[in-house]
């Protein structure tokens, strides 16, 4: 029996401009309720829109960065509903003719690249929010209502939620990179709607596709596809179908919902929008645009393989956001070891990033900090290991590697006087291992220079300590 | 003197030579519009107090020498659905009953910049839904002409206003003639400009793409200076069209001769009054005699406009009423038991029962199903006689006709026929739907009840039509010997 | 011919409720006005583009620039009802 997994998604992201899509009300978020509000976006009878050229522009901007075709002339439409946070009674949305056609996202899912296609990619404006009140009531904020949106929908190209997962991944990678939005879902900049269904690949059938709303982060949504993917399946095991709705994920019951259905096939009565006309994307326009994009991902990538001589996996880990990649060349900036930075980054300082839920830009630590603990490391001064616990040490109380190492006295102990005496004293107590290792057992060796970095706590120099024991048992 | 009976530019230039004070002009308005109101009902509200307080700071300016506008010391009515920041903006709806609008409409802005003197609100037929100002959940307005006579609608407030001397200019508005029938009704100017010329910012929205803000005066000066105080270009509308900026007032000089003028055979036909037909050609007759060539012509989509009018204004109006649902402003239903509830029974309780027709055919036209055939056919109809119009300019300066198919009817004589009631809107529609300009202007009486002669013009001409009207009211004679 | 059941369909979609008694007289008035605007039908729009805008002007864009909004009061000076800066409504949504 085998199933084959249908996801499509739908995907809304707030765009990073200053202002809002129709009105010049600041998009900055916080602020007390219904204070960054004006007549357009409040839907006063009598208010009109006028649109933002960096929204036009952003939109753009997607789309070339998804291999989307540009129109050449597109419009606005009226996207009729009625619901408390949806000023006008309409949403000033985009119907038939979408600022961005088609497109695409290529993937890795373990199998090589995938080509996810998009169907579209459009502007629009959000609804206000609304929260509840102690007495049951709803509160209404419309400082949210008017900022902007792009609408990005997929072809129904996913097979599994690994591969959402990883379309999302890239999809926010990217839009980050152009600066159009940051994305953030937890932050409400970001939503998904998935739409997911199975067929039986033997028998053809497939079961009704399910719409997944209200998801707030990619963990949750994965959780969520995974949930629907079983639940289809046990259906089609059955014989049975899907019935066709709307579902949220549940955190604490670990199960999709079914959602209240507002009502099935919600009549919009889409019409262009007669407060607007057609707008003009000219080709020197696009032109432009395209010039100023910021380096893509991928564009990055390559460019760090042979810039920085760095392998393929080296690259993708490096550059799989922009805010890392730009820590990354910074940090080379500082210190002339590519391959050294890329470990540490790669290693030490993604592990913070994923340990602490945080992004690169929110890092306390420098480029210019970890370049000193590298060089610090290069120089001799203190070791790679005890470099770690360095790096540890500056994460948690922000101090630079020179002042920890100094405060610690963690310099590496590179006097081979010195360790000589410590050398000769292991030695002279480890007689046996002496005698193993004259015996063939080169492990021996390694458990000398063990004992030696015990007895300095980690402070000697490996290589010297190395190369003393060796010498010094070879004369015995 | 009776300073009511003065025009707008005699007004100002008594000002302007310190004869009289802005607070005299505005005093003697207010005067006025005390005697006339409990029979004429021109005004939902009236804003005295504050009229008197502007005209104090204009006459200080005066004192002192500054320049003041071209509106200066004009008392002015405005139509009811132009928002005005701090007094209440109702159009005439139970909806808006108690709205007080936040800001100003742009050309509230432009008048207040010239030094107009904003003294009411003008009545109004419910959301500018109607041709004969009673379906105003307020008041009925009466003809001053005929008291027992509907004024015209929907700007029936502000032409009544300048007709029964109350003021001298008024802003109205337009969608499918609710200037130009209200001022022919009344025996008035009225003046529909061209699409886009006027800001719609503070207008409130019946159908986004006909709607345009229009002017009232006793003659065609007094309409020409006010719009020359309203139009331009404005960044807060997008549908604003961004011209050169022209002096009507310098429209009003003489000489029309070889303009030529089309007469539309479709607009003399059976279904208008004979003895309004009569007054027009009389009137024809006039410019004829000073010079200008008239041709009959034929606009053959003009069967259609109607129809098509009706689709598409109810269609943008079923979507621009859509916000008006008691969540954040207006009238909120005391009783309902969900969510449904409160739209339904706050709309269905404030909203009279020809704006729920007019929403309830634009939703029918725009929903799943019927928008190809309706909405989208209307939009292609609109096409033919927009091109039925192009066409005509290309040859003529003008078209004129008649503006009402029928004189003034009594009140309550079609407010149970809505179709019937639609009718009075024939001659006038075409323009709206063409985006073209067009004007009414008085031509004479039947049984002491005005007729209004019609002029429209190709977009962004309105120096041709408004010459034309000026030459026409110069030369046509005692108007009430007419 | 437009029915009762039409009628209290784009009534739902229209958010308007219409009584039993009223219902009848409506329907009538509404049917009359749909018939007069089905003339369209008879005209021949084959090839006809729609006219969405009377204007040829392609649309002007505004800068990304960011001007004062209203002052909360301003902006709640017609609320129905509030409550701690926000618009109030009751218990009505889910």
């Amino acid at each position: 029996m085998a199933y084959k997994t249908i996801i499509g998604l739908e995907i809304h992201c707030e765009l990073m401009t200053n202002s809002k899509i129709f009105c010049s009300c600041t998009t900055e978020f916080g602020g007390e309720a219904n204070t960054h509000c004006c007549p357009v976006c409040l839907g006063l009878p009598g208010a009109l829109p006028v649109i933002n050229k960096k929204v036009v522009e952003y939109g753009i901007k997607a789309g070339l960065a998804f291999n989307s075709k540009i129109a050449k002339e597109t419009k606005m439409d009226r996207k009729n509903y009625f619901y408390p946070d949806l000023v006008k009674g309409y949403q000033i949305s985009q119907y038939d003719i979408p600022i961005c056609d088609g497109g695409y996202i290529e993937i890795e899912n373990g199998n090589g690249p995938k080509t996810i296609r998009l169907i579209r990619i459009h502007i629009e404006e959000d609804t206000g929010k609304s929260i509840h009140s102690e007495d049951g009531g709803s509160l209404l904020d419309f400082n949210r209502s008017g900022v902007p949106l792009i609408e990005v929908v997929t072809q129904p190209d996913m097979n599994s939620p690994e591969e959402a997962r990883e379309f999302l991944e890239k999809l926010k990678a990217t839009l980050r990179y152009i600066e159009v939005s940051d994305c953030k879902m937890e932050e409400g900049s970001l939503r998904c709607d998935v739409n997911i269904n199975v067929v039986d690949e033997e028998t053809g059938v497939r079961t009704t596709i399910t719409e997944l709303k209200n998801l707030n982060s990619f963990k949750a949504a994965v959780k969520a596809m995974e949930y629907e993917e079983k639940r289809h399946i046990a259906l089609l095991k059955e014989g049975k179908d899907t019935v066709r709705e709307t579902r949220r994920w549940d955190e604490v019951k670990n199960e999709t919902i079914v959602m209240r259905t507002k009502e099935d096939a919600a009549d919009y009565r889409y019409f262009p929008e007669p407060d607007l006309v057609k707008m003009k994307i000219e080709e020197k326009w696009i032109e432009t645009i395209k010039k100023n994009l910021p380096e893509l991902p991928h564009d990055k990538k390559e460019r760090f393989m042979k810039e920085y001589d760095l392998p393929e996996y080296d690259a993708g880990v490096l550059t799989q956001t922009k805010e890392l990649a730009n820590f990354y060349e910074e940090t080379v900036k500082y210190v002339n070891d590519p391959k050294q930075v890329s470990n540490w980054v790669m290693g030490d300082v993604l592990r913070r990033l994923k340990d602490e839920e945080i992004e690169a830009e929110d890092l306390t630590l420098k480029p210019k900090d970890l370049a000193e603990l590298i060089i610090l490391i290069q120089d001799g001064k203190i070791s790679n290991n005890i470099g770690k616990k360095v790096l540890k040490d500056m994460f948690e109380t922000g101090k630079s590697a020179s002042i920890i190492v100094k405060d610690k006295g963690l310099i590496q102990i590179s006097d081979e006087g010195e360790l000589t005496t410590i050398v000769e004293k292991v030695i002279s107590e480890n007689e046996q291992s002496v005698t193993d290792y004259h015996n063939g057992k080169d492990r021996a060796l390694g458990f000398l220079v063990g004992q030696v970095m015990k007895a300095t706590r980690g402070k000697a120099n490996p290589q010297l300590v190395n190369k003393l024991v060796l010498e010094i048992i070879e004369k015995e | 003197m009776d300073l009511t009976k003065l025009s707008a530019i005699e007004l100002r230039q008594k000002l302007v030579d310190k004869e009289v004070s802005s607070v005299e002009i505005v005093k003697s308005h207010i005067n006025k519009i005390e005697e006339m109101e409990s029979s004429i009902g021109a005004f939902i509200i009236t804003n005295g107090e504050e009229a008197l307080k502007t005209a104090e700071l204009i006459d200080k300016k005066i004192a002192n020498n500054e320049e003041i506008g071209c509106l200066a010391g004009i008392p002015i009515g405005i139509k009811d659905n132009i928002v005005t920041n701090g007094i209440k903006t109702t159009c005439g709806s139970k909806m808006l009953e108690n709205f007080v609008p936040p800001y100003d409409a742009t050309v509230i802005g432009k008048i207040k910049g010239e030094d107009g003197i904003i003294i009411g609100k003008t009545n109004m037929d419910e959301f500018a839904m109607g041709s004969s100002t009673e379906t105003s959940y307020f008041k009925v307005t009466k003809n001053p002409h005929d008291l027992e006579r509907v004024p015209g609608g929907s700007s029936g407030g502000s032409a009544a206003a300048v007709a029964s001397f109350e003021v001298p200019l008024s802003l109205g508005s337009e969608t499918g003639g609710s200037v130009r029938e209200p001022a022919s009704f009344c025996g008035v100017v009225g003046i529909k400009p061209t699409y886009g010329l006027v800001s719609r910012y503070g207008l409130i929205a019946f159908a986004s793409s006909l709607d345009q803000i229009g002017t009232f005066g006793r003659n065609v000066s007094d309409a020409a200076l006010l719009l020359n105080a309203i139009s331009g270009f404005d960044r807060r509308d997008s549908t604003s069209v961004s011209k050169e900026k022209i002096d009507y007032t310098k429209a009003t000089v003489e000489g029309i001769k070889g303009m030529r003028l089309a007469l539309p055979k479709e607009y003399f036909g059976e279904g208008i009054d004979k003895s309004v037909k009569e007054k027009v050609y009389n009137a024809v007759k006039v410019l004829e005699s000073l010079g200008a060539e008239i041709e009959e012509i034929s606009l053959p989509y003009t069967d259609y406009a109607l129809s098509c009018y009706y689709i598409i204004s109810t269609s943008e109006a079923s979507s621009n009423l859509a916000r008006l649902d008691g969540v954040r402003y207006g009238y909120r239903a005391e009783k309902y038991d969900d969510l449904e509830g409160l739209y339904i029974n706050s709309r269905t309780e404030s909203f009279g029962e020809e704006v729920k027709r007019r929403i309830m055919l634009g939703t029918y036209a725009l929903s799943s199903g019927y928008y190809d055939a309706y909405y989208d056919k209307a939009q292609k109809v609109r096409t033919l006689i927009k091109r039925d119009f192009d066409k005509t300019f290309e040859k003529f300066d003008a078209i004129i006709s008649p503006t009402a198919p029928i004189l003034p009817f009594k009140i309550g004589e079609k407010a149970d026929d809505p179709l019937a009631m639609y009718m009075s809107d024939i001659l006038t529609v075409s323009v709206n739907l063409a985006g073209a300009c067009a004007l009414s202007v008085p031509c004479g009486f039947v049984e002491g009840l005005p007729v209004g002669l019609q002029l429209i013009g190709d977009r962004f001409e309105e120096e041709k039509i408004i010459k034309l009207a000026y030459n026409y009211e110069r030369n046509r004679g005692d108007i009430n010997g007419l | 011919m437009i029915s009762k059941e039409d009628v209290k369909h784009i009534a739902y979609l229209s958010k308007l409720k219409f009584s039993e008694e009223e219902m009848a007289d409506f329907t009538n008035k509404f049917s009359q006005i749909v018939e007069y605007v089905n003339k369209l039908s008879e005209v021949d729009t084959e090839n006809i583009d729609s006219t969405y805008q009377i204007s040829e002007e392609y649309q002007f864009m505004r800068e990304d620039e960011i001007k004062e909004s209203l002052s909360r009061e301003e902006a709640l000076l017609n609320a129905p009802d509030s409550q701690f800066g926000y618009f109030k409504l009751p218990k009505v949504l889910e």
